[in-house]
């Protein structure tokens, strides 16, 4: 076999499914990538190679198709910003003036705030990048949302975590159930000839839906129930309350750990106290592990392909952050003076590295003729 | 291997005991079969062997409930889960995970076995109930009877020793409820477990039962002996009976080698048509012409594809009530109807058949304006259903869908009706009155969720009864009726027809649409592949013949009545 064959990425399948967790890794690290920099070019790659990678590799699943719903998301959140810094005006001084809206004369009290008045390009301009870089954020975790099968995730959780986690899960699938029903029951509206949209109608809706979601909800628990869901090992006492103690102090040395890495003053036993309490909370999960029988039915391995992607993403967010260092004014273009931005050939270089995943990550199989319906 | 002693189980809101002294002993390796009318407490019996009940839905328990050594008092359900699979008759409502391979190890993982045995039963599973195409793909996107086959898969994998499954092929087309049924057999055969079953489609699973336990009564015996003194009892027992044949004959089989002397008694008799304005004689009339149009003269329906824009050009007569002409289809890249030619009359019944997602409630759907055909035309009463407005369009039209549930939304009776007579513009209490016409004796304050199945059809007959359309449509109407409850509704919808409504349903039930329509149409793949008068295409497709044309076969019989009627 040549070698070229042995490096271009199989057909996916179970044996060969991509971590879940190498997945987020990467959409993380474009994430922390996109949290540093404010230049438009540079987000507008990141979600560039979110989008290309997400549009090689991504299923027909019905969770895969989440990415849209993230893309309305992060311009809908440009928007808002914009639109926020129009009418509440901005810290930002300019001097470009492109408009004055009437200005809201406020009582004395409420000195500092502003509604209406100048508008000037600087802010507009300032609005936009902040905007870009929280909607490049929401999209490359709606990246990870629609190329990791949540549930695969839980798989990776800790015993003792694991039966929480499914319930986490089987009350996600809530929101979708119930907006099935919104669809079925407009529909039913429709049959007995009543209008479908106003207000009434939701009123009318509402109520069955919540009824339905909930039977649904008792239906699925009573089938976890029959199938073995919440099934115990029989532990001795001193291990269940040793897990107890453990778990408990973790936390709150967790919690005292991390107010003393916060507050001023506490800097010097807030680090020591934190890394304490995680050491007990893990070990309070992994005895709590114990009391759980269940085993796990063929787990995603983390192979040389999980490393490539998730070290990819890892890869963008370091270079970036690097790039700070060595051209801090390319990735934070200036507002005040006004200047066009322009696309840094190194950084750019580096979030490039983010399209790994779409040559590595192994290519779902073509749908497979989805003649039947839902 | 199920012992039931003295026991009772009462609801805390019924003053009645939903289950009386039930002593029942089933030993292991045995099929059996539930019957008994809707309402008798058969979910209740079955809930009560996997502890669902009372642990899960309340209500108070006397009497004692043993699996396999196990007393359910001290054994709630998790801890019975490595002993009972139990199957309940929503499907849908039974899945934890979201791909088909993740929920047939979900139980496994559950109990704790090792990733070898799981991996290895996973794969027999799959190959067991012919689910290896299916292996990754999302629960989401299955049809009824691939999530039923998933769902018996699901409670298989932890081997378990009791079965327990309410209505398994309700749900199914005949070909996938046969699966279902060779599935069951083959683990009673092979492994030696235990199944419990309820099913209203005796025709169905009769001869693959051991025993038949009879409710209310709690009488468990042998299949022949139960089925000569029930109510509830398949077509090929009718015959059986009105024939006089001892042993009772189960299966479509036997029956056929004692027909002989019957079909001798027949030979010369033509079967009455199925309704009153049946074609006159489907057997001579409609062999040739393929179609007769009830009421209305002779050779004016539907008929094959090809031939049918012909004879519409020719053919005088009145307009018909549908006329779908190229209508197309298609939902994202899945084409789910493919030029369908359609034409149904006033007066006509019409039943819609073929495989689970083959494209039937998407051809009602669109009938009624839900959804907007891709290309082609379709006309209702000379409307365009998706572009008239939802008010006038149920004076034309009405759907009863497959979950009548979701056509019912007030908390009770009479606001239904109010609400039923308010938006079809009808006169105060008129479906009140349909309501007490078709369901005797539902108080006005009771909720519609506290009706059973097939009450709940009925008030959902009613509601959209009330706007007079000459149109109705049925989505799957028998789904979890008994045979009285379908007895009534065939009535009804005779009665219906007689008046001069059009009728179509979509239908898995062979023996209804046997009873009920005077033509069929049969969809695969959201193409029309057969279309013609019900004696007609009944009798040329095994899958889709009822018993008696299976037993009579050559002779054109479709139902018990008819030979009864012709003796």
């Amino acid at each position: 076999m040549k070698v070229s064959d042995v490096l271009r990425a199989p057909e996916a399948s179970r044996s060969n499914a991509l971590h879940a967790g190498a997945w987020w890794v990467w959409a993380l690290g474009l994430a922390v990538a996109a949290s540093r920099t404010t230049n438009p070019l540079l987000l507008g790659l990141l979600v560039g190679v979110a989008g290309y990678v997400v549009a090689a590799r991504r299923t027909d699943a019905p969770w895969a198709r989440s990415y849209g719903a993230f893309v309305k998301l992060g311009l809908f959140v440009v928007f808002l910003r914009v639109v926020f810094s129009l009418l509440l005006g901005s810290p930002i001084p300019g001097t470009h003036l492109m408009f004055t809206l009437p200005e809201v004369p406020l009582p004395e009290w409420a000195q500092g705030v502003r509604i209406g008045g100048r508008v000037t390009a600087e802010q507009l301009v300032f609005a936009l990048y902040d905007g870009a870089k929280l909607a490049t954020l929401l999209i490359c975790v709606g990246a990870a949302n629609s190329l990791a099968n949540p549930a695969r995730l839980l798989k990776s959780l800790p015993g003792a975590l694991y039966e929480a986690g499914v319930a986490v899960v089987v009350a996600m699938t809530f929101a979708p159930n119930m907006v099935a029903d919104v669809v079925r029951l407009r529909t039913a509206r429709r049959l007995r000839g009543r209008p479908t949209g106003g207000v009434r109608a939701v009123l009318q809706i509402g109520l069955p839906v919540l009824e339905g979601a909930l039977e649904r909800s008792i239906a699925v628990a009573a089938s976890m129930d029959a199938r073995g869901y919440g099934r115990t090992a029989q532990v001795p006492a001193s291990v269940r309350r040793t897990t107890n103690v453990l778990t408990l102090g973790g936390l709150l040395g967790i919690c005292a750990g991390s107010y003393g890495l916060l507050a001023a003053e506490g800097a010097g036993y807030g680090l020591p106290l934190l890394g304490a309490g995680l050491l007990a909370a893990m070990a309070g999960l992994r005895l709590g592990g114990r009391r759980t029988v269940r085993t796990r039915y063929r787990p995603d391995h983390w192979g040389m392909r999980a490393w490539l992607v998730a070290g990819s993403g890892v890869a963008v967010a370091v270079l970036m952050i690097w790039a700070n260092t060595y051209a801090p004014e390319a990735l934070h273009p200036g507002v005040v003076p006004l200047e066009a931005p322009e696309l840094p050939l190194w950084p750019a270089v580096s979030v490039l590295v983010g399209l790994l995943p779409a040559f590595v990550a192994p290519v779902p199989a073509t749908a497979p003729a989805s003649k039947e319906k839902a | 291997m199920i012992r039931f002693e003295n026991v009772s189980v009462t609801y805390e809101e019924d003053a009645e005991p939903t289950l009386r002294d039930v002593n029942l002993t089933v030993p292991e390796g045995e099929l059996v079969l539930l019957v008994g009318p809707s309402g008798v407490g058969k979910s209740t019996l079955l809930g009560a062997v996997s502890g669902l009940v009372p642990h899960f839905t309340g209500g108070t328990l006397t009497g004692r409930v043993t699996v396999d050594g196990r007393d359910t008092r001290t054994h709630p359900p998790r801890e019975l889960a490595d002993l009972v699979g139990t199957v309940g008759q929503d499907p849908s409502a039974h899945f934890v995970t979201d791909t088909v391979e993740d929920e047939l190890a979900y139980g496994m993982e559950s109990l704790g076995l090792a990733p070898g045995v799981m991996r290895r039963r996973v794969e027999e599973t799959l190959d067991l109930l012919g689910l290896a195409e299916l292996r990754d793909r999302p629960i989401a996107t299955l049809s009824g009877g691939q999530r039923q086959r998933v769902a018996i898969g699901s409670v298989l994998t932890p081997h378990p020793k009791v079965l327990v499954l309410d209505e398994p092929t309700s749900a199914l087309d005949p070909s996938a409820a046969e699966d279902v049924l060779a599935v069951l057999q083959r683990l009673v055969h092979d492994l030696g477990t235990t199944v419990l079953l309820a099913e209203h489609r005796l025709e169905r699973v009769v001869q693959y039962a051991d025993q038949v336990l009879m409710l209310p009564d709690g009488v468990m015996g042998a299949p022949a002996g139960i089925m000569a003194v029930s109510p509830v009892h398949p077509p090929v027992v009718g015959l059986g009976r009105l024939a006089g044949w001892d042993p009772l004959p189960l299966t479509v089989r036997d029956a056929r080698r004692r027909a002989g002397e019957l079909k001798a008694r027949l030979e010369d008799r033509v079967p009455a048509g199925p309704l009153p304005h049946g074609p006159a004689s489907p057997a001579s009339e409609a062999r040739g012409s393929g179609g007769g149009a009830p009421g209305h003269g002779k050779g004016r329906s539907g008929g094959i594809g090809l031939f049918k824009r012909r004879r519409t050009e020719t053919a005088p007569g009145p307009a018909p009530l549908v006329l779908a002409e190229g209508l197309a289809v298609r939902r994202g890249r899945v084409e789910a109807l493919r030029r369908i030619d359609l034409q149904v009359q006033a007066g006509e019944t019409l039943a819609l058949m073929g495989r689970n997602g083959a494209g039937k409630s998407t051809l009602l759907s669109t009938l009624v304006g839900m959804i907007a055909p891709t290309s082609g035309t379709v006309r209702v009463a000379g409307r365009v259903p998706h572009s008239t407005s939802p008010r006038e369009l149920i004076r034309q039209v009405g759907l009863v869908p497959q979950e009548p549930r979701d056509l019912l939304y007030a908390d009770t009776v009479a606001a239904e009706c109010a609400a039923a007579d308010g938006d079809a513009g009808a006169a105060p209490g008129t479906c009140r009155a349909l309501v007490s016409e078709l369901l005797p004796g539902v108080a006005d304050d009771t909720h519609p969720r506290d009706l059973s199945e097939g009450q709940r059809l009925a008030l959902a007959l009613a509601v959209v009864l009330t706007g007079r359309p000459p149109l109705l449509l049925l989505d799957e109407p028998t789904r979890g009726l008994d045979y009285a409850a379908k007895a009534r509704l065939v009535a009804r919808l005779r009665t219906l027809a007689a008046e001069g409504h059009a009728i179509v349903l979509a239908t898995h039930d062979v023996e209804l649409a046997a009873e009920l329509a005077h033509r069929v149409v049969i969809i695969a793949d959201g193409e029309v592949v057969a279309d013609g008068p019900t004696a007609e295409v009944v009798v040329s497709s095994p899958a889709f013949s009822p018993q008696v044309a299976k037993i009579l076969a050559p002779q054109p019989w479709l139902t018990v009545e008819q030979v009864e009627a012709a003796l």
